[in-house]
């Protein structure tokens, strides 16, 4: 049994974010984090590897410094890393990203008992497209917003998170699994883990490795072979992060005043 | 210095355990209570702190000295108290079985600590031996296939929690000064051995000090560590690596106290405007960015030159010494520049102003680091 899980670095985007002139962000010249809700993916499959000890495969789509990303995803706990890179690749949308990303998933391998997990959504373009569209490439069974994991034999027990409520869905293995944040607290690196992961390989597949696919058309990957054309590209306004005080009316009420007090507000 | 790729991961992992697992409600408890925080030591357990250097073949990360320096700093820069909780089994409690323990003591004693299950402290102070550690007055008398200890250790950082403790003891009693002293590991438990009431500290509260009392205690003959009555060299190359460790500690708060005031500087409103605003507030946090990155220099070249195998008894005197002034330098004028409010326990800076001052005391006082370091350039 092997557990895919798909990640992306993303611009962090507490920092300044940078657009080229095509309206594509320009991530070279921006500090990057690895996408919150892929890390949710990532504590799935390292919580079910704890529970079955299978192997985790985390697989990025990106220029070569995702590789720092990848090694920290081994000082967490997972097997091997998959960077997906190419000049060919560039400026994929959601379209042709999920179509790579499944090509190289195929291409690794998937067995009956496989399961794949990715985050709901990048931060970066919040689109939400590209776990569903793997899925479909592959022809496996997809269940999204999951906020409850339970693996029963072949099968998983996922509780789909909904606005007004949850769905719970049974779905046979080789299935994809998209995860939200709410579905567990992603583990740090350990320092072992930090020890080792120099030490292991992070596989490269470039064009030449994965053009022989059946997914591969040089017409529908990369900028030019992607159908969707960005208008613009901004971030969002900024906000002060919220803060919630909870205890009892007396209790808040104090927490509240000394935290104004403290800003000299009043 | 530009730190290479895995020590930046290093880093950014103990970064972010910090600023997210040392919430504002557990900092406090520990400073209000002084109570031991359980469950904060056992999730530093988990993830590999308490073995950052003690080897792979013995349940640690196998981390070098830098590792070290960074784990202790970037924990004090959010919690000073809690830095101490990853240090122990690093440094003072692990490092002088790995110094000088026989493989088999190795094999026993450092798998738990590195995970955190047991706790190893380090028993040299007593009640008139300080920094004059030569004047060790506790016993340890060979009786059969025991030697059986007797003596007060004082102010033992963990000496409450701890399963074991590394006692120094004198075993030739006709022996003067530093000669004579043998170190032994004593099991708690052991019949004859109990701790005082934890002190009440000015600062650094949450991780309990006390004296450990020995009477008549019989300790089996295996526990000796290193070879019969050359144990106080044991403890001074100990200390060297402890030292680095509390320089580590002292960058750590005086960051601390940096960007507290940096915060601070810019938020405060005086005369129409921000205090940073002003040459006497800005100077100050000019001298303070300058002390702490001086201090992290020196403190990382000494665990360089540790790592390198070189002898850094002087570097590392000279950064416990620059970093803990530094930090009581940064502490005065964080609270400076708070004004009353750095007065206040509700603001960072009074806790970091009494957390500092113990820098320039413990594992060596700043004297005895210029003792060290007049003592290492004289004999040249």
């Amino acid at each position: 049994m092997k557990i895919f899980v798909t990640v992306k670095q993303v611009p962090d985007t507490s920092g300044k974010v940078a657009v080229k002139p095509d309206g594509t962000l320009d991530r070279a010249s921006m500090q990057t984090i690895i996408n919150p809700d892929d890390l949710n993916a990532v504590e799935a499959a390292l919580s079910l590897k704890d529970a079955l000890g299978c192997k985790v495969v985390a697989l990025t789509m990106g220029p070569f410094p995702a590789e720092g990303m990848l090694r920290e995803l081994l000082a967490m706990g997972v097997d091997d890393t998959v960077l997906i890179s190419a000049r060919e690749f560039g400026g994929s949308d959601t379209f042709a990203t999920s179509q790579i990303i499944a090509a190289a998933i195929d291409t690794y391998g998937v067995d009956e008992d496989d399961i794949i997990f990715s985050g709901r959504q990048a931060i970066d373009g919040d689109t939400a497209q590209v776990g569903p569209q793997i899925a479909e490439k592959l022809h496996l069974p997809q269940v999204t917003y999951a906020g409850g994991i339970e693996k029963d034999g072949n099968t998983l027990l996922i509780r789909r998170m909904l606005e007004d409520g949850y769905m719970t869905i049974r779905v046979k293995t080789p299935c994809l699994i998209t995860c939200i944040k709410e579905l567990n607290t992603p583990r740090y690196m350990s320092v072992r883990g930090i020890e080792e992961c120099f030490d292991k390989n992070v596989t490269v597949m470039n064009y030449d490795s994965l053009k022989d696919h059946p997914l591969i058309d040089r017409t529908t990957i990369g900028l030019n072979g992607s159908p969707t054309n960005i208008y613009k590209s901004f971030a969002p306004p900024v906000k002060g992060a919220g803060m919630m005080l909870e205890g009892s009316g007396k209790e808040t009420t104090d927490k509240l005043v000394s935290l104004l007090a403290a800003k000299h507000l009043i | 210095m530009i730190l290479d790729a895995k020590h930046a991961m290093q880093q950014k992992l103990f970064r972010q355990f910090a600023e997210t697992e040392f919430t504002k409600e557990i900092q406090d408890a520990l400073d209000q209570t002084g109570e031991f925080n359980w469950d904060m030591h056992r999730k530093m357990a988990k993830y590999g702190f308490m073995g950052v250097r003690i080897p792979k073949e013995y349940g640690g990360a196998g981390g070098d000295y830098l590792s070290y320096a960074l784990l202790v700093e970037e924990l004090a820069r959010v919690d000073s108290v809690l830095s101490i909780y990853a240090n122990t089994s690093n440094s003072l409690g692990g490092g002088p079985l790995l110094l000088a323990g026989t493989e088999e003591q190795k094999q026993k004693y450092l798998p738990p600590i590195a995970s955190g299950e047991k706790i190893m402290v380090f028993a040299l102070t007593e009640p008139g031996a300080g920094s004059d550690a030569g004047g060790t007055v506790t016993t340890a008398v060979e009786d059969g296939d025991c030697y059986v200890l007797n003596g007060r250790k004082c102010f033992i950082s963990g000496a409450p929690m701890a399963d074991w403790a590394l006692v120094f003891a004198k075993t030739d009693l006709k022996a003067k000064g530093s000669r004579g002293i043998s170190l032994f590991v004593v099991d708690m438990k052991l019949p004859g051995v109990s701790c005082g009431a934890p002190e009440k500290k000015m600062g650094i509260n949450g991780y309990p000090t006390s004296d450990v009392v020995l009477e008549d205690v019989r300790v089996p003959k295996d526990c000796l560590v290193g070879p019969l009555h050359k144990g106080f060299g044991v403890a001074m190359q100990t200390l060297d690596g402890g030292r680095l460790g509390m320089a580590a500690q002292a960058v750590g708060i005086g960051q601390a106290c940096l960007e507290e005031s940096v915060k601070y500087a810019k938020e405060r409103k005086q005369f129409g405007r921000p205090i940073a605003d002003f040459q006497g507030i800005s100077f100050m946090l000019a001298e303070m960015a300058t002390d702490v990155a001086a201090a992290r220099e020196l403190v990382y070249s000494a665990a360089q030159l540790k790592d390198a195998g070189k002898d850094a008894t002087q570097a590392c005197s000279m950064a416990k010494y620059f970093a803990a002034e530094a930090a009581n330098r940064c502490a005065y004028k964080a609270v400076q520049i708070h004004g009353g409010y750095g007065y206040i326990k509700e603001y960072k800076v009074e806790r970091l102003y009494r957390d500092a001052r113990i820098c320039s005391i413990y594992e060596g006082t700043t004297q005895v680091q210029q003792m060290v370091i007049a003592g290492q350039l004289l004999k040249k």
